[in-house]
């Protein structure tokens, strides 16, 4: 269903029009500029949600306009059922990124949520941009206001952390900009991600190309071993910038292996799966064990995210319509889950001023309310059924148990690590026993807090109990990468033969695992 | 007399530039000082005039139309360089006005010295005649000397002035060496001519070969490529920065203009050896450049730095000219070179306009530190300086990503890809000296000191300076397609 109402420009020029006039307005108003232009572009994004036809197999909303004519570059917008989610998660996190910041950010307002628009522009241009390189200006677009909002509004050690943030992704991007001119040459002089999508490309360039990519996308997800500058990232970046990173930044890493690496380069998709599955289960089990070594809030959860993105890379690399499905939907769990810790350690620090877990022990006496959704919210983490996150995780658990059996079982070690790590974290930040010297006069969350945390909380019973409205929409896309991938000269494993694995999974039969069958 | 009349009506924007240099400086000694801006206006009109007729001859000439027997051409080509050049000339007088007032060297010659230097570099980008292009370059390179030496009262400024004469009359004599072989061999300096001879003696000849490599590096010195990049930083820091400015933008682009249309007009038979060596200079000098402005503490010298590799990479496109194959052959790589140069010039000038206002008590403020707070202080400036650099670094949706992207698409289709990978590897190392200056901007809290934080002067001049170089930033990063278009169609007419 093609709409010829232009629905994505909108959401891309709503945020731009409220920097500019964030920009112009006076310190105090700037808050509520910043407000209402991410709730409009929410309530934009939302109606998406049911003119979206998931039968549909082309792109929706499509919009296509020359931009520049010698290359052919295009305007080119569209959703499918990628990245639709990741679309409707970014414009609902960002209105409580800025109600988050509301009495957090106290220098130079006006700047900070100019630039908090700015990125929201960047970040939804990334999931709707359908030619190479209005996607590649989007990608890179977001790298300054992001090194801004770390460098300018961060902590003690911001300098470091927002350098090495910008400097790690603009090394992972700029092959990936060689690796699409190459392909423009090779997949008949076009930019057009769909068109380049359906080509066949010879197999050792395809392995430079993925290696490119990989350079992109691997910092950006972020992969071990290039993980290094994400609790730098995280810690320093204040709550919004923290949120905004592990949410939304994060899942462009994923979205481009997704939309790129898998059915433009086959081939070489299918002969680095044991290195990028190994990489996953790594990053898995590395990441919980550094987060059970942490003081450190922030870091705690910044390292629980390398543990978790190493689900989502897991799952679409086993390349199977189980795997795939899973790392999507784990794609907006993880962005809602740790956007709501992130925002639960931002608010604990507006009152302490520490993110250090012996700062903060014994929170459930004073603060209740806040205690509750804490501990929602580092259940939904650790995968406990009934939240979002089990759904995602034992959606990528099946795909893995069809590509190995081992696999599973190490992956699932991470599992059991979030557990100890998050329960250890619950059992001190809630129950621990306060000690006297510390703890001011501390205040249960205000309405504004609740406003910023309840909506995730929504979001995460309503996918752990019934994920099925979201794994609808996106079935019909998975289905055509997948098939995408059948180009490759063996073909992926775990092609369904009709539609509907996923749900039929989701509702409890155990058939389809063993029709399948293991085919490695 | 009749007989030069179409001559030199085909020149006549060069011949207004010319007389109304020499009208400036004769009137310079009886304008009472307080009225020296009328010089500046008369000159700005001046190249207003010349950039009306340049546009205007777009839709009315567009052939290629030769004059003085050959010696220049007016074609499409050089009609995109003068359409530059003018606007940076007009551009830099406006930077001028209030910098030299500040400095207090405001001097009436001044003026005639950038037309002078303006004429030099019209001849240079039409002239087809080596001879011709050699005079062009004098003309352009005296008048810089001058120039870099105006603030007499500054050591550096004598030291700068001094140290580009004396490497650049050495330049000049290797390229007039490289000249002179070259018209031993063909028996003229024309460019035509030098083609067929070389086409009749094959490229293996050892005289062919040397003279190439002579005026290869005659030119290097002029592009401020490496190994001939020496004089550059202390020039740069030396001169004063309008006259930084002028040079780092019109004199580099005056010369890659000429260099190209030698190389490409006389010399195209031998472009595989020439690529191949272009290939080099153009590895080492993004390398070299981008390496050592890192350790840089002065934002001109940083500058002079970045200036280098930037010659780097719009030698990427020389190169991928060269190695041009099938029915486009070089023209997307030459294209990808005015381009970037064009882009270059607006991101380069308005840097160097906000280093130019930066006053730290009487003195100019142009260390990095000097710009401590900036954002807290003045945000506007700020935030433009944000923009130059970001551009600077080549991040979308500037422009600077487009002039990159050209480039690295030229040398992609001519098969470099990996020497593009090299290139935008340095320019990840170039991100992080363009992006210090923005953390010190917006990151650090200036010392608190006695000493009153360096400010900016604004002036009207400097603020129209401003908003057309950030406008050219911004705008050609958004909408490249007039620009793109423009240089792809001038670029047809080199052969």
């Amino acid at each position: 269903m093609t709409s010829s109402f232009p629905w994505l420009s909108l959401l891309l020029v709503l945020p731009l029009a409220g920097a500019v006039a964030v920009y112009l307005a006076t310190e105090s108003a700037a808050r509520w500029i910043a407000l209402v232009a991410t709730l409009a572009d929410l309530l934009v994004a939302l109606p998406l949600w049911w003119l979206f036809d998931p039968q549909a197999v082309q792109m929706q909303f499509t919009e296509h306009v020359a931009w520049i004519t010698a290359p052919p570059i295009y305007y080119s917008l569209g959703l499918d059922g990628i990245s639709l989610p990741l679309v409707l998660m970014t414009a609902g996190i960002m209105p409580l990124c800025v109600l988050a910041s509301w009495n957090a950010i106290t220098t130079s307002v006006r700047g900070f949520m100019a630039t908090l628009l700015v990125m929201e522009t960047a970040m939804v241009g990334v999931f709707v941009a359908l030619d190479f390189i209005l996607f590649y200006v989007f990608w890179e677009a977001m790298l300054i206001p992001m090194y801004l909002l770390i460098g300018v509004w961060g902590g003690p050690n911001r300098l470091y952390a927002a350098i090495k943030f910008f400097l790690y992704t603009l090394a992972g991007s700029v092959l990936f900009l060689v690796a699409i001119l190459v392909l423009y040459f090779y997949g008949g002089h076009t930019f057009d991600i769909l068109a380049l999508s359906q080509g066949t490309y010879p197999a050792s360039l395809q392995m430079w190309l993925f290696l490119a990519f990989f350079a992109a996308f691997a910092v950006k997800v972020p992969m071990f071993p290039f993980h290094t500058w994400l609790p730098d990232a995280h810690v320093e970046a204040p709550t919004a910038g923290s949120v905004i990173l592990a949410s939304i930044l994060l899942k462009m890493g994923t979205y481009g292996f997704l939309r790129f690496s898998l059915p433009m380069l086959p081939d070489a998709s299918l002969a680095f799966t044991p290195l990028m599955v190994a990489l996953s289960i790594i990053a898995i089990i590395y990441g919980a064990y550094m987060a059970l070594a942490q003081v450190d809030l922030k870091k705690l959860i910044a390292y629980s995210s390398v543990s978790h993105m190493g689900f989502i890379t897991l799952g679409l690399f086993v390349l199977n319509q189980q795997g795939i499905e899973g790392a999507v939907l784990q794609m907006v769990n993880h962005g809602i889950t740790t956007g709501g810790l992130f925002l639960c350690v931002g608010i604990i620090y507006e009152r302490t001023h520490s993110r250090l877990i012996a700062d903060n022990v014994g929170l459930a006496a004073p603060m209740p309310q806040y205690a509750t959704l804490l501990v929602i919210f580092a259940l939904s983490s650790l995968g406990l059924p009934g939240t979002n996150s089990f759904v995602g995780e034992f959606l990528v658990l099946v795909g893995t148990f069809l590509w190995s059996k081992v696999a599973t079982a190490l992956a699932s070690l991470g599992i059991i690590l979030a557990a100890t790590y998050l329960l250890w974290m619950i059992q001190r930040v809630v129950f621990g026993v306060p000690s006297p010297h510390h703890l001011p006069k501390l205040s249960d969350l205000n309405q504004r807090e609740l406003a910023t945390l309840i909506p995730l909380v929504v979001l995460v019973f309503w996918i752990g109990l019934y994920p099925n409205p979201l794994v609808s929409r996106m079935h019909q896309s998975v289905t055509n990468t997948i098939a995408s991938m059948s180009r490759a000269k063996v073909a992926p494993t775990a092609h369904p033969s009709a539609g509907g694995t996923t749900e039929s999974l989701l509702v409890g039969s155990r058939e389809p695992l063993t029709a399948q069958g293991p085919s490695r | 007399m009749s007989a030069y009349g179409a001559d030199l009506l085909a020149l006549l924007p060069e011949l207004i530039i010319a007389v109304t240099a020499c009208l400036v400086i004769a009137l310079d000694p009886i304008t009472p000082a307080s009225r020296r801006d009328l010089l500046a206006w008369l000159s700005v009109g001046a190249l207003v005039i010349c950039l009306g007729i340049t546009i205007g001859q777009i839709n009315s000439v567009n052939t290629r139309v030769s004059a003085f027997s050959e010696l220049v051409v007016v074609d499409a080509y050089a009609r995109f360089w003068k359409i530059l050049l003018c606007s940076v000339a007009g551009l830099t007088i406006l930077t001028s006005l209030p910098y030299l007032k500040a400095e207090r060297i405001h001097l009436g010659e001044y003026y005639g010295f950038i037309l002078l230097a303006l004429s030099g570099m019209m001849v240079m980008v039409s002239g087809v005649d080596l001879l011709t292009i050699y005079l062009g370059t004098e003309l352009m390179s005296l008048s810089l000397y001058v120039m870099t030496g105006l603030n007499r009262s500054k050591p550096r400024s004598l030291e700068a002035a001094a140290k580009y004469f004396v490497l650049g009359a050495f330049s000049s004599g290797i390229l007039l060496y490289g000249i002179s072989l070259l018209y031993g061999l063909a028996g003229s300096t024309k460019l035509a001519s030098i083609a067929s001879a070389i086409g009749s003696r094959g490229s293996d000849d050892p005289l062919v070969l040397i003279a190439t490599i002579l005026v290869a590096v005659g030119f290097g010195f002029k592009i401020a490529a490496v190994p001939f990049h020496m004089w550059t930083p202390d020039v740069y820091q030396g001169a004063p920065t309008s006259v930084t400015a002028f040079m780092a933008v019109a004199a580099k682009a005056a010369s890659f203009a000429a260099f190209m249309r030698v190389f490409v007009e006389g010399l195209g038979g031998l472009k595989a050896d020439w690529s191949l060596l272009f290939l080099l200079i153009s590895v080492v000098t993004l390398v070299l450049g981008n390496v050592v402005a890192i350790v840089q503490t002065n934002i001109k010298r940083m500058l002079a730095y970045s200036s280098i590799a930037h010659a780097g990479y719009a030698l990427i496109g020389f190169v991928a000219a060269g190695r041009g194959v099938g029915l486009s052959g070089g023209t997307p790589g030459l294209a990808s070179i005015m381009i970037y140069l064009a882009i270059y010039s607006f991101m380069t000038l308005g840097a160097f306009a906000v280093i130019g206002m930066l006053r730290k008590g009487g003195i100019e403020g142009e260390e990095i530190e000097d710009f401590t707070g900036l954002a807290k202080r003045q945000p506007l400036a700020a935030f433009l300086m944000l923009i130059f650099m970001a551009s600077l670094a080549g991040i979308p949706p500037t422009a600077g990503f487009i002039g990159k992207f050209y480039v690295f698409m030229a040398a992609v289709e001519a098969d470099l890809a990996w020497l593009a990978a090299i290139a935008l590897v340095f320019a990840v190392v170039s991100a992080y000296y363009y992006m210090r200056v923005v953390m010190v901007m917006y990151m650090r809290d200036p010392s608190p000191s006695s000493v009153a934080p360096p400010r900016l002067v604004t002036s009207p001049t400097l603020s129209f300076v401003l908003a057309c170089a950030v406008a050219g930033v911004i705008l050609f990063g958004l909408f490249p397609n007039p620009l793109v278009s423009f240089a792809l169609q001038s670029v047809l007419t080199l052969k």
